[in-house]
């Protein structure tokens, strides 16, 4: 497990908060539609800080409005990917922002390991830092 | 002789206007009341009081002149150029509502008479001598409108907020930061270990402070170190990004860049500088990020002593846009319920200027000039100084999710220690955006909010019963004077 004070991977908007239930996500993705977002749902095996594309669960729901709608996919990823990580993201394409909007975790593995910290000592007293996931060792799709 | 030609108009005959001696700035040419402003002039709102005696309509010209071409006396040399373009232009006075002895000035300047992509350039003409000019009593650069044509002569921020929330993987909700206390006689190892826990607990970024350079208890290499160790620690144990303004303010260009290379090196994600580095050293610090992929955080030290009294300075609305365009991408602009200076809607005021795509005129938050950004990266807004988890459904209610909200002493000072403290900050801010969504009047129902987290959470419960009932509640010094009338509301 993890040793921050959550335990846990701490990506996202409330992962510091119990985990959401349904009804609160679809509060959430209701927030999101009302804003003119577009909705996806990603999913990984890979949740290092630095890795930025997690793989699309298809592709972002430019034209779905219904909140309903974004849930069902969402329950279609973690019927296909039940022990991985997964997030809601939702895309903002208005002039100046067009980018990612909200992001928050809506399914975890079972059990986080986490990260160690890999130190290689350079010259004088410089250090060289890798984040390495304890599970990135196993192939994708078996690490959880 | 001269007061014998009555003084308030201007004089067109070109002999009589150059013949030796002085003229007052109404006959010279720089006060024109039906002036239209063109699309590419730089406009300026001055508040000008005036010296007994002296109206207001010759002081707004003497400001127009003296921020120009004027000197004390009339110059044949003036005939070699196109003075008239050169001249800057008072175009209107009104009295500013409630303040007797005071008036808004607006003067226009020409494209021409400033140098592309140069704050030094441009405030030397605007805050140089017209600051010290005997006929007026004080003066202050309340607003400006700086058009397009030359905004897109600065590059702005190196990396811009929305490129800032990419790099960091951080979206939908503030983000969170904390000064290192002490800010003086840490040794550096016992600063990392600061670092280390307020990241661990929960934060996106710690923070030296503004007076942190490189000190007998402290060289600013060890810092570095430590902290980098701090950021990497924290950020293995949490699985986010995280990183410490390391700040880079030194004596002199070399040891900055010295600095920041350093800073680059150690795999840092930001570099810190203070306002009292000056323009020219921004704007050097901010090619130096633009080319290095890094933020650069902008500590706004000093600027109390020009903007906080209203009757004389620069507002703080103007330097925050010159440091949009000089190129920064996090500001410290306030916090309004904090222990430091700041009126509400003049803080969301400094907030709409660094953020704006199009900033509209909007005068109870200060802001003269309708100002179109030109696609110029957004800058986020900092809010620091004496706030605490117990505020949180104030601070987001004003100022949205586009800020870093900086707990130092509401951080570190934790009764269970500085882990529990971010804990308390991380959970009060995911709770208001949460309930903020949901569709809940965050204003008003705040602190229920805040108990409703604190039941499943210890460390926000122990903050709230800490610091819950604090409150800075002093006049502003610095507030809008408007009046209230159809052409406004």
């Amino acid at each position: 497990m993890m040793t921050n004070p959550t335990g846990r991977l701490t990506q996202g908007q409330f992962s510091f908060l119990p985990d959401l239930s349904d009804a609160e996500i679809t509060a959430q993705i209701q927030y999101g539609l009302d804003k003119g977002y577009a909705w996806s749902v990603e999913y990984t095996d890979d949740p290092h800080p630095r890795n930025t594309y997690w793989e699309m669960y298809g592709m972002p729901m430019f034209d779905l409005k219904d909140a309903a709608g974004v849930l069902a996919e969402l329950h279609g990823c973690r019927k296909a990917f039940p022990e991985h990580y997964i997030r809601l993201m939702a895309f903002d394409s208005t002039r100046g922002i067009e980018s990612i909007a909200m992001s928050f975790i809506v399914n975890r593995p079972p059990a986080e390991p986490g990260f160690g910290l890999v130190r290689q000592e350079a010259q004088g007293r410089h250090m060289r830092y890798t984040v390495q996931s304890y599970t990135t060792g196993k192939p994708e799709g078996e690490r959880y | 002789m001269r007061d014998a030609l009555s003084g308030s108009t201007p004089i067109t005959d070109a002999k009589q206007r150059y013949s030796a001696g002085v003229l007052k700035y109404r006959q010279m040419g720089y006060w024109v009341p039906d002036y239209e402003p063109r699309d590419t002039d730089i406009l300026c709102l001055f508040r000008i009081t005036p010296q007994e005696g002296v109206e207001p309509e010759e002081a707004a010209a003497a400001v127009a002149g003296e921020s120009s071409t004027a000197t004390w006396t009339v110059v044949w040399t003036d005939r070699l150029t196109a003075c008239d373009s050169y001249r800057a232009k008072a175009y209107r006075v009104e009295p500013v509502p409630g303040n007797p002895g005071q008036y808004f000035a607006w003067v226009a300047y020409d494209l021409v008479l400033f140098e592309e992509g140069s704050i030094a350039n441009l405030t030397a003409s605007l805050i140089g001598n017209v600051f010290s000019f005997k006929p007026l009593k004080a003066v202050r650069l309340e607003d400006m409108r700086i058009p397009v044509a030359y905004i897109k002569t600065f590059k702005g921020p190196p990396t811009g907020l929305v490129v800032e929330r990419e790099r960091l993987d951080k979206f939908g909700r503030p983000l969170l930061g904390a000064t290192t206390k002490p800010k003086l006689g840490l040794s550096a190892r016992n600063y990392g270990r600061v670092i280390y826990e307020g990241l661990k607990g929960g934060l996106d970024f710690m923070k030296d402070d503004e007076n942190i350079n490189s000190q007998p208890f402290m060289h600013w290499r060890d810092r570095f170190l430590y902290v980098m160790d701090g950021v990497n620690k924290a950020s293995a144990a949490t699985g986010e990004v995280k990183g410490s303004y390391l700040n880079i303010t030194a004596a002199t260009m070399e040891d900055m860049y010295e600095r920041a290379e350093f800073a680059k090196e150690l795999g840092s994600v930001v570099v810190m500088v203070d306002l009292v580095i000056g323009w020219t050293a921004i704007q050097s610090m901010a090619n130096w990020c633009r080319r290095n992929d890094m933020l650069m955080h902008m500590h706004r030290a000093g600027h109390g002593t020009y903007t906080r009294q209203k009757n004389h300075g620069v507002s703080f609305r103007v330097i925050a846009k010159w440091l949009r365009l000089a190129g920064c991408d996090h500001l410290h602009t306030g916090t309004a319920v904090g222990k430091l200076e700041g009126d509400p809607l003049t803080v969301q005021g400094y907030y709409n200027v660094c953020r704006d795509a199009y900033t509209r005129a909007d005068l109870p938050r200060g802001l003269f000039f309708d100002m179109d950004w030109a696609d110029t990266k957004k800058v986020m807004p900092v809010a620091s100084g004496g706030i605490h988890a117990g505020q949180m459904h104030q601070l987001i209610d004003l100022f949205g999710d586009d800020v870093i909200l900086q707990f130092g002493g509401g951080t570190i000072g934790h009764p269970q220690g500085i882990q529990a403290g971010a804990v308390a900050n991380r959970v009060a801010l995911e709770a208001m955006v949460k309930a903020r969504n949901e569709g809940r009047d965050i204003a008003r129902e705040g602190p229920a909010i805040l108990q409703a987290a604190a039941r499943h959470c210890g460390p926000l419960k122990a903050a709230l019963d800490t610091w819950g009932e604090i409150t800075f509640n002093y006049a502003s010094t610095d507030t809008s004077d408007y009046a209230v009338t159809p052409a406004v509301s």
